[in-house]
């Protein structure tokens, strides 16, 4: 080695010793881990005799043919399903309005703003019991208004208007509206205050109205970032644990997988399907993204080219 | 048509301040609700539970949860974790930053693509290994083991924030550190960071507020320890407990979101600005 090394050289070292700790906690704390969930998955573990099944146990399917077969199951995976397209949908929805409606400045605007974000901020487990009180059938505020307290939370069905709603579910997904809206409305807001506003200009000289301009000129331009937000909203709200799991345990008909895999894990110490049903809503997870990116991400460039 | 764009714009000047109103209303008022509950007593919210302003105010709900529930230890607690997990994360992801910003080094492209992974990876998923490996190692119930989990879910996401924020550096500005003798890690420190603080301030929030508010983590690993709980998990813990009255745990509610929502208004806008800049590009 008698050749110094070159000044490219040297930064590549300097690169890789810079971005080393990233790395490797990223390694150890998330791919690691990760390779053994998939590993766990067919293996027939309990905490019990972990030690003993080891990293490279018997391998086996029966963790995923078991977890289908239960009980349960497909019902979770539909209501994870339903609670993620609508929380999805809705919060999406709600936060177009807020960012709509916020876009012009008036007099109060930044506290409007600091209180629409307030829902999002603010720790889960804090607002999770906030609507448990605002809700309960006893002593809950939003029953007092009511001619006939409804148990929200705790009750898998009842009748809107002669038709048969599930009732927790429903209120299980106006949580998540409630909560991740801001979310939306953020990303939003931020391109809606990025948009150039000679197109606007040029549409009311050219006669259009308010509803027109919405229609014609801006939302065509804010597809791009409303795809994005569902994108990332589907893939949170998912695989989402908490808010269901502190709303109402995953009872009264509110069961979602994720809930179900802590279950399995925790009470039933059963690691092993709880690792394939994870797998498997990771794995349907996947899927959904694949088709929704064949059928937008294809038709943009479409449109592009 | 001149006139339905009169109806249209009449319209919406009435209807505008109504919707803003409808979502103040619906954002703000479960908050006020929330401090309205925890100062009052029990007895008040069984009797008259559509009421809203206390008609005898107490702070005794704050002493009974503080003392007695044991949140003076949840809060030493989850500051702990909150602290530690902000200082490691800045501590990695400042020269990791700077190298994706600056560095060409193998593999920096794939970078990214890691990190995404990371940042929308199922904390569920991984819930599973790492609690079995926790238990095997006597991990449980320490509070090391959470920051460890905390860091490795941040990092990712603040290097591509200090990224963004490093690359509007200019390069000049470096070379001209380097010229006057500065080695790479002294011009981060000199020159980089000072440039940066706007940019820090946002990653170090977002590093806090994830540490507070995790809840499935804290779960998996603290429950069985009543004096290693953080805010969230003792708040959760308790809230099922029928001889604790509501209006206590209110005040823990309090307690609990205080902080969180006071550190974001005072950072907000660096931390909207960091999360949405990749919004603006379009």
């Amino acid at each position: 080695m008698t050749r110094s090394r070159t000044l490219r050289e040297q930064e590549g070292r300097a690169g890789l010793t810079l971005i080393a700790p990233t790395l490797v906690i990223t390694l150890v704390v998330v791919v690691l881990p990760l390779l053994w969930a998939i590993m766990l998955a067919f293996q027939d573990v309990r905490l019990i005799n972990i030690r003993s099944a080891g990293l490279f146990g018997r391998f086996t399917l029966e963790n995923f043919a078991y977890v289908m077969s239960e009980p349960g199951f497909w019902t979770a995976l539909v209501n994870t399903l339903v609670y993620t397209v609508a929380g999805t949908a809705l919060s999406i929805a709600i936060g177009l309005v807020a960012a709509l409606a916020l876009r012009a400045r008036f007099r109060g605007r930044t506290l409007v703003r600091a209180s629409i974000l307030v829902p999002y901020v603010a720790p889960v487990v804090a607002v999770a019991f906030l609507w448990e009180t605002m809700l309960n059938p006893q002593y809950g505020i939003v029953n007092t208004w009511l001619d006939q307290p409804i148990a929200f939370l705790t009750q898998a069905k009842g009748t809107l208007l002669g038709i048969e709603v599930p009732v927790a579910l429903l209120t299980v997904i106006a949580f998540e509206a409630w909560r991740y809206f801001p979310f939306a409305f953020l990303f939003i807001l931020a391109r809606l205050q990025a948009l150039p506003a000679d197109l606007e200009e040029a549409a009311v000289v050219d006669g259009a109205t308010p509803t027109q301009r919405f229609r014609y000129v801006i939302l065509p331009q804010l597809w791009r970032i409303i795809a994005l937000l569902a994108v990332l909203r589907f893939v949170f709200t998912f695989t989402k644990f908490d808010d269901v799991y502190l709303l109402t345990g995953g009872g009264a008909g509110t069961e979602v997988v994720s809930v179900r895999v802590y279950n399995f894990l925790t009470a039933r110490d059963d690691i092993g399907a709880s690792a394939a049903q994870a797998l498997v809503l990771a794995l349907v997870l996947v899927v959904f993204l694949v088709v929704y990116l064949r059928f937008f991400g294809g038709g943009e460039r479409a449109e592009q080219g | 048509m001149p006139n339905r764009d009169r109806v249209e714009r009449g319209l919406l000047r009435v209807l505008k301040p109504l919707v803003i109103a409808l979502f103040v209303l619906f954002t703000a008022a479960p908050f006020v609700y929330m401090v309205m509950l925890s100062v009052r007593d029990i007895q008040e919210l069984i009797l008259d539970p559509g009421s809203i302003w206390p008609d005898r105010l107490t702070l005794d709900t704050y002493v009974n949860v503080l003392t007695r529930q044991g949140f003076l230890t949840f809060m030493r607690n989850s500051a702990i974790v909150a602290v530690a997990s902000v200082a490691a994360t800045l501590l990695i992801s400042i020269p990791g930053a700077y190298a994706v910003a600056r560095l060409g080094f193998f593999g920096r492209r794939q970078v990214h693509f890691l990190f995404l992974a990371v940042y929308l990876f199922p904390a569920i998923v991984l819930a599973i290994p790492l609690f079995v490996l926790f238990t095997m190692l006597g991990l449980r119930g320490s509070l090391g083991g959470l920051i460890l989990v905390y860091i490795a879910q941040t990092v990712p996401v603040t290097v591509y924030m200090l990224r963004n924020y490093f690359e509007t550096v200019p390069r000049s500005v470096e070379e001209a550190a380097a010229i006057d003798g500065c080695s790479r890690l002294s011009t981060i420190w000199r020159v980089v960071l000072p440039l940066s603080k706007p940019a820090l301030m946002a990653t170090g929030l977002y590093a806090f507020m994830i540490a507070w508010n995790e809840f499935l983590f804290a779960l998996l690993f603290l429950v069985e320890r009543r004096e290693s709980w953080t805010v969230s998990l003792g708040l959760s813990q308790l809230a099922g407990s029928i001889e604790i009255p509501t209006t206590v745990l209110m005040a823990g509610s309090v307690i609990l979101t205080l902080p969180i929502v006071f550190l974001f208004f005072a950072g907000e806008r660096l931390l909207t600005e960091g999360l949405t800049a990749g919004a603006e590009k379009g």
